[in-house]
């Protein structure tokens, strides 16, 4: 007899297979099927072209943040809104798809507002058309991003086909310095293992580093699984998931609260539980990160300098190297602290909770965003932005010198028009660096939301450490 | 979908690593165009010069390698978004196998639903196939067989490839996966009932 597989992963994973295809693939019933103005409207349209219908309507939900403007005075009219989001409003209405419009409670970047409404909880398989669907994996689902023929497969059968993941642990173990966030822990994880180690591993986040963290972090931590390979990351629940997540709008209630809070129990790695690989990790090792070129992986201690691509025995890494520091403007050797930026952008969805408004708040008390630099918030949904004006964040942004945006995806892609000005720096708390990403030539260093809010006031890239001593 | 059994074709070095969803197609182009003419901004930061005309530089532009249908790259392409498009475009090159060390996931996922076979080979062949077709001149062609599952090279070397028979019957039936799961509705409603009893806390 094989040994039962007993990890958190395999426990979630094996309550959703509807049939076993052979040569490790599974068709699996899908809890909630998130869909967004890309590659949503584009899936629901093929649908109806085929006459087809959605299998499970009141699993699947519908909320356009990638192509919408975060602008105060946005009229959302435009070809975006005729190509993306007003087909994906339609859609959903013929289809019975719960929809959240902009403006409105409920509304904001998918993989905020589904924890935030109480949609995603521990246990539940979760398919975006978004790679940073890992991010729901911070409260114990088992989350992934699909393609676009995978939405419109998950549409028509309510079912998503994969096949079973390895299953690698990284342990974090020790307390964090001051200064060290969630975001830091994982950006030098992945600088530590590279953009493909994670790549066919479902990634469980453990040890007492994890479990100090708060949910919102954990939704950090594994937010940024994919930019080390994995689709999965996922941190088994605790006490702190079941406050998260009770008494939220679509969570459970009732009897159906105790029967899952009675399941939600049992979701953690067996003592006796193997992995295929185990990672582990001191945080006291960690130090607040910056990226300096091109992939997640080209990441730093900010009071590190910049490696030297003939230093890398790798002929690739050398390359690649080489070709990220000319694209940043960067030279070998030298520090990232005082590098002139011309941006600043805290948001997306590894980084615009309220949590990270409040810790970005923080730091910049009474001090104003240097005159050079065009500084952004972007609160991820409706109800943050809400919450945060509740308690005066917006005034403190503002006062500052930050522009206070709408929620929505904004600068992490630029799908919606906001870029980063031609050729320009910018220190942003989302997650992904590549070429291009935030705008033509634009260069983007990827950082946590406090580390982003020192060098807006200082209008450089600064260790926020020496502000918090201030 | 078409179906794939073989091609015999020139195949385009393309060696870098980590060529990412981004630099197969910019966001900005994702948005607005239609998936058939994806293809025209493909590579785009590659392929064109700054004014517009074709790069002499990139590979798929230079006549050695016109009418390829194979590219060859380095590890991990296709990482980063999980934007169909990037293989949406790749196909509209005239596209149909990517012969790497290894794969972004989601793009490898997307490659089935789309009629496009990756071809994971060891790092040290695929450099050598790389090698084989910029020393081998004009139209060298390359050969793949899915149902014996091989690549040969010009000069004859044949290495075989692995894929999942699941994988391998999709593309050479031409399914793609709603037209094969549709078939197991039955199964899926049954498996929702009992699913229903047991996790009710899923369903409102
Ligand atoms: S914020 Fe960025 S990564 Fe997150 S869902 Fe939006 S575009 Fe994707």
């Amino acid at each position: 007899m094989p040994k039962k597989q007993t990890t958190l992963f395999d426990k979630v994973w094996n309550e959703h297979v509807i049939s076993d295809l052979g040569v490790g693939f599974s068709l699996l019933h899908v809890d909630r099927n998130f869909i967004h103005d890309l590659s949503g409207s584009r899936a629901l349209g093929a649908l109806s072209e085929q006459g087809r219908r959605v299998m499970h309507p009141d699993l699947t939900f519908a909320c356009p943040d990638h192509t919408v403007s975060t602008a105060a005075d946005a009229t959302h009219t435009g070809p975006r809104y005729e190509k993306c989001v007003d087909p994906l409003r339609q859609f959903a209405g013929d289809q019975r798809i719960t929809f959240f419009d902009i403006g409105t409670h409920g509304f904001g970047i998918i993989h905020v507002i589904g924890p935030e409404l109480g949609l995603t909880v521990p246990g539940a398989l979760i398919v975006c058309g978004d790679s940073h669907t890992s991010t729901h994996g911070g409260l114990g689902a088992l989350a992934w991003g699909i393609g676009a023929s995978e939405v419109a497969h998950v549409l028509a059968t309510g079912t998503v086909i994969q096949k079973r993941p390895k299953r690698m642990r990284v342990t974090f173990d020790g307390a964090m310095q001051q200064g060290v966030t969630a975001k830091d822990m994982i950006l030098f994880l992945i600088g530590q293992e590279g953009v493909a180690a994670g790549s066919g591993y479902a990634v469980e986040y453990a040890g007492p580093a994890v479990r100090a963290l708060s949910i919102e972090e954990r939704m950090t931590l594994c937010n940024l699984s994919i930019e080390m390979g994995a689709k999965v990351g996922m941190v088994a629940p605790d006490e702190k998931t079941m406050d998260y997540v009770k008494g939220r709008e679509f969570a459970p209630k009732g009897a159906k609260w105790d029967l899952a809070v009675a399941h939600w129990k049992g979701l953690q790695s067996d003592a006796d539980s193997t992995f295929d690989e185990e990672r582990f990790v001191n945080v006291e090792d960690v130090r607040p990160q910056f990226t300096w070129g091109t992939s997640p992986e080209h990441v730093m201690a900010i009071d590190e300098l910049i490696p030297d691509p003939s230093e890398q025995s790798d002929l690739e890494k050398r390359n690649g190297y080489a070709a990220a520091l000319e694209y940043t403007g960067l030279k070998a050797g030298q520090s990232l602290q005082g590098q002139k930026i011309d941006q600043v952008f805290i948001g997306s969805c590894t980084n615009s909770r309220l949590s990270d408004l409040q810790e970005a708040a923080g730091i910049i008390q009474g001090q104003k965003v240097a005159s050079h630099v065009d500084a952004w918030v972007v609160p991820g949904s409706h109800d943050i932005k809400v919450a945060a004006e509740a308690e005066g964040l917006d005034v403190i942004f503002k006062k500052a010198g930050f522009d206070w945006r709408n929620p929505g995806c904004s600068l992490c892609v630029g799908s919606n028009g906001e870029l980063v000005p031609e050729g320009g720096r910018c220190v942003s708390t989302s997650n992904r660096n590549f070429v291009g990403r935030q705008g033509k030539n634009s260069r983007t260093h990827l950082a946590s939301p406090i580390s982003a809010a020192a060098s807006a006031i200082r209008g450089e890239i600064t260790d926020v450490r020496k502000m918090m001593k201030e | 979908m078409d179906k794939f059994k073989s091609i015999s074709c020139v195949a385009a070095p393309l060696m870098r690593a980590n060529v990412d969803t981004d630099l197969i197609i910019p966001m900005q182009r994702y948005l607005l165009v239609d998936r058939k003419d994806m293809h025209e901004f493909a590579f785009e930061t590659l392929r064109f010069l700054e004014d517009g005309s074709d790069n002499p530089e990139f590979v798929l532009n230079k006549p050695a390698y016109e009418g390829a249908q194979i590219l060859i790259s380095g590890n991990n392409f296709g990482c980063g978004s999980s934007r169909e498009s990037a293989v949406w475009a790749l196909n509209g090159l005239g596209l149909k196998c990517i012969i790497a060390p290894s794969f972004g996931n989601i793009f490898y996922n997307n490659c089935f639903q789309n009629g496009m076979l990756p071809i994971v080979l060891d790092q040290k062949i695929v450099e050598k196939l790389a090698e084989i077709s910029e020393n081998s001149g004009n139209n060298a062609p390359f050969s793949i067989d899915l149902e014996a599952q091989t690549v040969t090279a010009p000069n004859g070397e044949a290495y075989s490839f692995e894929i999942e028979p699941q994988r391998r019957h999709q593309l050479l039936e031409g399914l793609d996966d709603i037209g094969v799961t549709l078939t197991k509705v039955a199964e899926i409603k049954s498996f929702r009932k009992v699913d229903e009893k047991n996790r009710p806390w899923i369903y409102n």
